[in-house]
């Protein structure tokens, strides 16, 4: 499984890696939209979980280029915060589903195994 | 009083408004006060007009009335004292050309008697007296030679005075007639007393014929007020005429009176010189004025008949009027509040959700790095402090789980996720609520009493956020409740498409001051224990529902509070 982690917030997402490689799942990870977008370009992935509130490339941007990279892919939003609207918009692109931070990385994994 | 509980417009009892310096009570009361001035005010000059007329015209025609007795009364007078003086200067004319002898013989008495009956008619009989009172010769109808007139008081009167007229009598064959006698005396001559009596027919035909009005009577009295020709409205000869002043000196002249039913009365007399007769002449004016008065009936019936319509347009005008406005008043009220409810939800929502994203952000970090410090200490070797460190990880996970929860809390507050309606049975509903809380309030002791009739029907709504409705009402019913309280929940249908949600507690009660403060975000009378977002967060969640909350509370005695949502 090979899981790709995009999040402004570095220090989220390096961690979240890091906890990835403990658990022995093969991962990714991006500080941007658009370096998400260039990794998915490269290499097909299982998994992508995104933020939604993202400089430059917005979460629903990211994975609307990203479902059109990779349709199969499974997306998962893990957000601070999102308005209803987003919510939607993100289901009717293709989202799986949506996480509020912090989350339990179980759950996650649950999720993504799921 | 039960009349005005149900004619009482609603504004009665409130009186001021809520929005503006305005008295409802003072309101209706000068609108209809200045209302009923304006329009009974030409009401009430037309009336004074209409009545000022009316006795005018009534004073007009009361003397028009005056006049018309005093012509009537005085031709009258003249008529019947020339039918007197002629028949007592045919009587005179006898007595000067014949004497006692003369008039003695019988043949001389009739053909007398005769030309009198021919000449001047209503002669009943004629008698001759001698000086000592015994009637000597006589014609007519009776058997009178012979009687005695000595100690009769009109003998005594014709000698006195040389003329006597009688009162009205029925005499024997009962038909009314009176009395001339003239008294004859000439030097070297034997005087005698000559004596007729004459029927009232021809006086009674001289009133008759004159010109009455309507309503009036004309006829003689005597001294004592006793009818001497019959009238139309006080009966026939002798009866009493009642009217008269008392003293029949006053018997002259006309006067304002008033007859037996109490109507005005127009009473004129004249008397008939050298006799005992008065005539009199009665009057009704009212009767005259018949028609007037009818018009001034209709003119009253009107009146009051426009006044009461007034009385009632006015009530109804001004009752519709000011309770428009105190509608209106409650409208704006209602909006006011709901306005500034939303606005506030609003705001808070925006801040929440602002502070939940900033938060979450670096708490997740928090959350990832000690998980990780976690992950590291289970795969590490031991050292010292290792099982130390993997409680300390657990208790910042643990406090990273209770900031989590406040986010989240503050997050579904902001919420704008779209209601997902369902139909929903309230039973299983409450029951599902209540086992959230059944813990404690059986550890309180508190007793829950669930009244949902079976027929209720399902409720169209959220489940999870009328879950989350119920929840927060039921939890701060039991937070007001000592231990051993009683809750009462239940369901009613006030309308067809309305579904009410009744939750009373038997706790401390809202003071007054605190009702409409309630539902504002942040307000909390439990200190540190409440965050002041439950009954605002209920609030937007029924609101957004369509629905309503109403709260009914009494310090010391408890709290209801009434979830209202359409089906």
């Amino acid at each position: 499984m090979r899981v790709l982690l995009i999040d402004d917030e570095k220090e989220l997402v390096t961690t979240l890696s890091e906890r990835l490689d403990i658990r022995g799942i093969d991962n990714d990870w991006a500080t941007s939209g658009e370096s998400g977008l260039e990794l998915a370009k490269q290499q097909p992935y299982d998994c992508v979980v995104v933020d939604l509130k993202m400089p430059g490339l917005g979460g629903l941007e990211t994975i609307k280029a990203i479902k059109q990279e990779q349709p199969d892919t499974r997306v998962i939003i893990l957000t601070g915060h999102s308005s209803g609207e987003d919510m939607d918009s993100a289901m009717d692109i293709g989202t799986y589903r949506y996480l509020v931070k912090p989350v339990d990385i179980e759950d996650l994994l649950d999720l993504m195994q799921a | 009083m039960i009349l005005w509980h149900k004619i009482k417009p609603a504004f009665w009892d409130r009186r001021e408004s809520e929005l503006e310096l305005l008295n409802y009570r003072r309101l209706w009361r000068n609108t209809f006060v200045l209302g009923l001035v304006a329009t009974l005010l030409p009401v009430v000059f037309l009336s004074w007009v209409n009545f000022y007329q009316f006795d005018r015209q009534y004073e007009l025609q009361s003397n028009e009335s005056k006049g018309h007795i005093q012509r009537l009364l005085s031709t009258g007078q003249v008529q019947i004292s020339y039918f007197l003086d002629e028949r007592r200067a045919a009587l005179n004319y006898v007595s000067l050309g014949y004497t006692f002898e003369q008039l003695s013989d019988l043949k001389n008495l009739a053909a007398v008697f005769l030309r009198l009956r021919r000449a001047f008619g209503g002669f009943v009989d004629l008698g001759l007296i001698d000086q000592r009172g015994i009637q000597r010769a006589y014609m007519g109808p009776y058997n009178l030679q012979g009687r005695d007139y000595k100690e009769q008081d009109w003998y005594k009167e014709v000698l006195l005075r040389g003329i006597y007229v009688s009162d009205v009598f029925l005499g024997h064959r009962n038909f009314p007639h009176f009395v001339i006698a003239v008294r004859h005396e000439q030097e070297g001559e034997e005087p005698y007393v000559l004596r007729a009596t004459i029927d009232t027919g021809r006086l009674n035909n001289l009133l008759r014929a004159a010109e009455m009005q309507p309503s009036g009577d004309l006829f003689l009295v005597n001294q004592q007020g006793v009818l001497q020709t019959p009238s139309q409205l006080y009966g026939g000869v002798l009866a009493r005429f009642p009217l008269l002043p008392s003293s029949p000196q006053e018997w002259h002249g006309i006067i304002e009176t008033k007859d037996p039913a109490g109507h005005p009365l127009l009473l004129g007399m004249a008397r008939i010189a050298n006799t005992p007769l008065t005539l009199v002449l009665t009057n009704q004016p009212k009767a005259l004025l018949h028609k007037w008065d009818q018009l001034r009936i209709n003119v009253i019936v009107m009146i009051a008949i426009s006044v009461l319509a007034i009385l009632v347009v006015l009530w109804w005008g001004t009752s519709t009027l000011v309770s428009r406005v105190f509608e209106a008043d409650l409208r704006r009220v209602g909006l006011l509040h709901e306005a500034e409810y939303t606005n506030k939800l609003a705001s808070i929502g925006r801040l929440a959700a602002g502070v939940a994203h900033e938060i979450n952000n670096p708490v997740a970090i928090i959350n990832e790095k000690v998980g990780l410090m976690g992950d590291l200490l289970a795969v590490s070797n031991d050292f010292g402090h290792k099982e130390k460190f993997i409680k300390l990880t657990l208790a910042i996970q643990a406090s990273v789980k209770r900031v989590s929860e406040i986010t989240h809390r503050l997050l579904g507050f902001a919420r704008h996720l779209p209601l997902k309606y369902e139909q929903i049975h309230l039973q299983a509903l409450v029951t599902e609520v209540l086992g959230f809380l059944g813990k404690e309030a059986e550890y309180r002791n508190i007793q829950i009493k669930v009244n949902i009739p079976p027929e209720v029907p399902t409720l169209r709504a959220d489940k999870g956020q009328l879950q989350q409705v119920l929840l927060n009402i039921i939890n701060n019913a039991m937070a007001a409740m000592d231990d051993g309280g009683l809750l009462d929940i239940s369901v009613k249908q006030p309308k067809e498409d309305t579904m009410s949600i009744v939750i009373s507690d038997d706790g401390v009660g809202i003071p007054k001051e605190n009702l409409n403060s309630i539902f504002e975000p942040f307000f909390s009378t439990r200190g540190e224990k409440g965050t002041g977002l439950g009954l605002s967060i209920t609030y937007g969640i029924v609101q957004k529902m369509g629905g309503h909350i109403d709260v009914e509370s009494e310090p010391g005695q408890g709290t209801t509070f009434t979830v209202v949502l359409p089906r």
